[in-house]
């Protein structure tokens, strides 16, 4: 049987500028995120035979495929769930290579998601959609219960009362991601880093989240160009090798809403680290530094525990004394995360992963040669083990 | 259109917004071996049958968790607003609104605080549960 471990590796990375406006369209975004990933691959679009993008994108395929002169595609797929499509996405394209069915994959992500439709504010239309989702939403959004910030809150005051955690420890996210962004130029939050001060006295947006619990809101694209490792030899950069690729789903599983557990929490995500350990026969103290998606800051402490960094309800002890942050046992959202850097779904994350196995980091973490990168958090999500070849 | 957002009624849950309509909170049951369930589905989880009827809750609730939401603007509500997840001593889970309590300080709304519905009648179409203090 064929295994994907090691069967397709990352060789480009492209993004555009992370902006409040982008001024085009989303379309646009993508064709130049794509073009960026396939110059940084030492590919051209004449290269590529597959496209993979999240079900929520407005850019199909074909249009895409249009834009940069694509000829014939032989790969083309969407992963539902919103920002828990990040890593599958990655791993669409590895599958497609592995088994011989692509032999160059772009997965796409492009929006503007500030100067366009905000999934920050409530969105009548997922609960007025005539679809198992639009039945689901049913129970929340006509009472009160319909944007992501207040599903979370929902989340993080039973796992605040359960295991003792305070809002300070949500604040320790907020601060190494700003740490790390404000190092980083292409960040929104260039040269602001904030304090925990800061942390606890912006305001409240849904109790017990504060807005620096939240991330922000952005426009732009980013696109990953995924070959073989035997066509990754050829190219220019190192081969960034993709040693896990895994999807979760837990029982009883909704978006965003998984309240009917007998213990509420990310159990998708344990799903997910279960398959990506298996996989690459790595263990969490293998590795060197990780991307956790971090739409908002509860759910990076909870992921810490689901991926077994740490046992159940630790995390506040984890995330103490710059632990997280450059220089710490483990470094995570180097380039900023979506707090610091810039919301794209979590496919920023994934390049930066990229990078930290390259060494191109402007935050390296030194040596770095394992990298974990997990996806959107309270929805069906999925995760990448990257390392270097 | 104002008020709150509206439900999709289904095949799924039209039981539910039938009962709200008659200020009845139902709880989707299983007419072969009873089991309760909520939010619904067309199985029971229990006993995989396609038969299925409701009872009506007694109408109390235990605060499993609850948010205070103070932004964005929600249509149809007055911010802050508070929401709740309840546990029904029939065995179900649910989100509820919840009115006339302070959304901070000493008097906030607090985990394992026994709730009891009530009913926001909307327009002749819609009537939402929401829950008091007894």
């Amino acid at each position: 049987m064929t295994t994907l471990s090691n069967s397709a590796a990352i060789v480009g990375i492209g993004a555009t500028e992370f902006s409040k406006e982008s001024g085009r369209s989303e379309l646009q975004l993508s064709v130049e995120a794509t073009r960026a990933a396939l110059k940084d691959a030492g590919l051209t679009p004449a290269d590529v035979d597959g496209l993979t993008t999240f079900t929520m994108d407005t850019s199909s395929e074909i249009a895409l495929a249009r834009e940069l002169g694509l000829g014939d595609l032989r790969f083309f797929s969407r992963i539902n769930y919103g920002g828990g499509a990040a890593c599958a996405t990655v791993q669409q394209a590895a599958m497609a290579v592995a088994t011989g069915v692509a032999d160059v994959v772009v997965a796409y992500r492009g929006f503007n998601e500030r100067s366009g439709q905000r999934f920050g504010q409530v969105q009548p239309w997922a609960a007025q959609q005539v679809n198992t989702n639009g039945i689901d939403n049913s129970w929340t959004y006509p009472l009160g219960l319909s944007t992501p910030a207040a599903t979370v809150a929902m989340q993080a005051r039973r796992y605040m009362h359960d295991y003792g955690v305070t809002s300070a420890d949500f604040g320790a996210v907020a601060v190494a991601d700003r740490r790390h962004a404000a190092t980083n130029p292409a960040a929104f939050f260039y040269q602001k880093p904030i304090t925990l001060e800061d942390h606890q006295a912006s305001r409240m947006i849904a109790d017990p989240l504060h807005l620096l619990d939240c991330c922000q809101e952005s426009d732009g694209a980013v696109a990953i160009v995924v070959t073989s490792p035997e066509r990754a030899r050829d190219l220019p950069n190192p081969p960034v090798s993709i040693a896990a690729a895994a999807q979760g789903s837990a029982t009883d599983q909704y978006v965003m809403t998984s309240y009917y557990r007998d213990e509420i929490g990310i159990p998708e995500m344990g799903v997910v680290a279960k398959d990506l350990w298996r996989q690459s026969g790595l263990t969490p103290a293998d590795i060197d530094t990780a991307v956790l998606y971090d739409h908002f800051t509860p759910y990076v402490l909870m992921q810490l525990e689901e991926l077994g960094f740490c046992g159940r309800g630790e995390a506040k002890d984890f995330v103490r004394d710059g632990a997280i942050e450059l220089g710490g046992r483990l470094p995570i959202n180097t380039h900023g995360g979506q707090l610091g850097e810039a919301y794209l779904h979590g496919m920023n994350g994934i390049a930066e992963g990229v990078r930290q196995v390259r060494g191109t980091s402007v935050n390296q973490v030194a040596g770095a040669a394992r990298v974990l990168v997990t996806a959107g958090t309270g929805v069906p999500t999925s995760g990448l083990v990257l390392t270097s070849s | 259109m104002s008020g709150p957002v509206r439900p999709v009624i289904g095949l799924d849950n039209a039981y539910f917004f039938e009962g709200t309509a008659k200020q009845e909170l139902r709880i989707q049951s299983c007419n072969a071996c009873g089991t309760l369930r909520h939010p619904p589905g067309p199985a029971c989880l229990a006993c995989d049958a396609y038969d299925r009827g409701h009872v009506v809750a007694s109408g109390e609730g235990t605060v499993y968790s609850f948010t205070v939401v103070h932004a964005p603007k929600l249509p149809g509500k007055e911010l802050p607003l508070v929401v709740a997840l309840l546990d029904l001593p029939e065995g179900v889970r649910l989100v509820a609104e919840v009115t006339g309590v302070p959304p901070e300080g000493e008097d906030a709304l607090k985990i394992d605080e026994r709730l009891v519905v009530d009913w926001n009648v909307i327009d002749e179409e819609l009537t939402l549960p929401i829950w008091r203090r007894p």
